[in-house]
């Protein structure tokens, strides 16, 4: 059995979308080693229902690292600190006995709190229908070879389709862009013959809504990058520029 | 394929930044070997300045081109910081960087500040030096010397005379070291905007950036203090 540790956690507490919130200071005893952080959040939040307060609302599902639900602000980092993990997947034995947590929502505009730790995100989907898909029915996995495609260029398409939307390149980007969820899915598409058809349409859709959903500009700053639980990279970034330049000239 | 506005567009935006950012890098880097003449001598010095200024039309276009590029570079850079706050109206109460591969410095972080005293600078610079004592629509006897029997403007004396000032010296000196932190993140970042980036060169590229950014504000610097210090 491990130790338990006692984690105090500040957390951003707004009752509503257009109420005032503040930090509240809770003080977790039961907390152990192998607990995840949002495990972490469970216990704090039986205390707090044991005590007739409000639960803190925070959003999760596969706690698996691969759905994209979870997401806030750990002491300053979108997810916490360790690299390339949700922060469902980040457990308490990074922290130690007496450790003091600041948990704070995604803050950008385009991600309005809808409480507590909770924002509304459907502004990545608007993105997406914008133009994140391939419009004819593509059909179920081709037989191997079927149809060629560069083991490089299958593998970085990959690489980008990995993005889960969880919206941390928003949270930690210092001008809250939403450079590389927008690259990610327009790279990966027209990186395959799939996807490549409607290329131009797609950027410009794609790039056109994330201007309209008040999303700021990008400053190459590559934050986004450093906390993407996907670890998806920057190049994607430029990959857009090059598709929407393309695209102005076509 | 059209966008609403593809200049006004997030990428859009960027590439105008990018664009004329690495056109005001050639900019100062040929200025800042120009300014290397005096170390060869004012005759030297004034045949160039001379040179220049006998282009005739052709430098009215040289000059309309850095007023517009300076004037984009500017109002886009100002309407980018402008658009994050809107972005981020209520920032975090704590926050840091996640460190490596982010690119998040000192540098990225402060191109507003450093990019808008440079901008007063520029104004400063060009009234102080351009339109000094002897230059256009300020002849002044005192700064016309001859070079091979034709009276040219003697801008070297001028120089020499700015930077025997403690003040001038030294505040050209810091918004120099200013501009190598402006060019640490701007030159790398112009890259990427122009979609000219690819990961394995990454590191390569911030390094050479860094690299070029300190040789243009080493040129830049030598020469103020090289004066002042009677080094020359």
């Amino acid at each position: 059995m491990a130790e338990n540790m006692n984690i105090k956690l500040k957390v951003w507490r707004q009752a509503g979308p257009h109420t005032q919130g503040r930090f509240e200071t809770y003080s977790v005893p039961d907390a152990n080693p192998h607990m995840s952080f949002l495990e972490l959040l469970d216990v704090l939040n039986e205390q707090l229902i044991k005590s007739g307060t409000d639960p803190v609302e925070f959003d999760h599902d596969c706690r698996e690292g691969i759905c994209g639900s979870c997401g806030v602000v750990v002491d300053g980092v979108a997810h916490g600190p360790q690299r390339r993990t949700a922060c469902c997947q980040l457990h308490m034995r990074h922290y130690q006995d007496g450790d003091t947590i600041v948990v704070e929502p995604w803050r950008a505009e385009a991600f309005p709190i809808i409480k507590d730790l909770v924002v509304d995100r459907s502004a990545f989907d608007r993105i997406i229908a914008a133009g994140g898909y391939v419009s004819i029915n593509a059909g179920s996995a081709q037989d191997a070879n079927n149809l060629p495609i560069a083991k490089d260029k299958a593998d970085l398409a990959m690489d980008y389709a990995a993005c889960i939307g969880c919206g941390a390149c928003v949270a930690a980007c210092p001008n809250a862009s939403a450079s590389l969820f927008t690259a990610a899915k327009i790279s990966h598409l027209a990186m395959l013959p799939q996807g490549s058809p409607e290329r131009k349409k797609r950027v410009t859709a794609m790039v056109d809504q994330m201007a309209e959903e008040g999303f700021g500009d990008c400053s190459n700053h590559a934050e986004c990058e450093a906390v993407c639980p996907k670890g998806i990279s920057i190049s994607s970034i430029a990959t857009m520029r090059r598709e929407y330049m393309k695209a102005m000239l076509s | 394929m059209s966008s609403k506005n593809p200049l006004r567009s997030p990428i859009g935006k960027k590439l105008v930044t990018g664009v004329t950012g690495l056109g005001l890098v050639v900019f100062v880097f040929i200025h800042m070997t120009g300014n290397l003449a005096l170390f060869t001598g004012n005759e030297a010095y004034n045949q160039y300045t001379h040179f220049l200024t006998s282009l005739g039309g052709l430098l009215y276009v040289i000059e309309a081109g850095l007023v517009a590029f300076f004037l984009f570079h500017i109002v886009n850079g100002i309407q980018i910081w402008l658009g994050k706050r809107k972005a981020r109206p209520v920032g975090y109460d704590t926050y840091k960087s996640a460190g490596s591969p982010s690119q998040q410095s000192a540098s990225s972080r402060s191109m507003i500040i450093t990019g808008l005293i440079l901008a007063v600078f520029l104004v400063v610079h060009v009234i102080s030096f351009k339109f000094g004592p002897g230059g256009p629509g300020n002849a002044d006897p005192a700064y016309v010397t001859t070079i091979g029997g034709e009276e040219v403007r003697d801008l070297a004396k001028l120089v020499r005379e700015n930077f025997a000032s403690p003040f001038y010296t030294f505040g050209y000196t810091f918004v120099m070291l200013l501009l190598v932190v402006h060019l640490r993140h701007g030159i790398w970042s112009a890259l990427q905007s122009l979609g000219a980036m690819r990961p394995s060169l990454t590191p390569l590229v911030y390094t050479i950036g860094a690299v070029v950014g300190v040789l243009i504000g080493a040129g830049f610097i030598a020469l103020p203090l090289a004066i002042y210090f009677n080094l020359i």
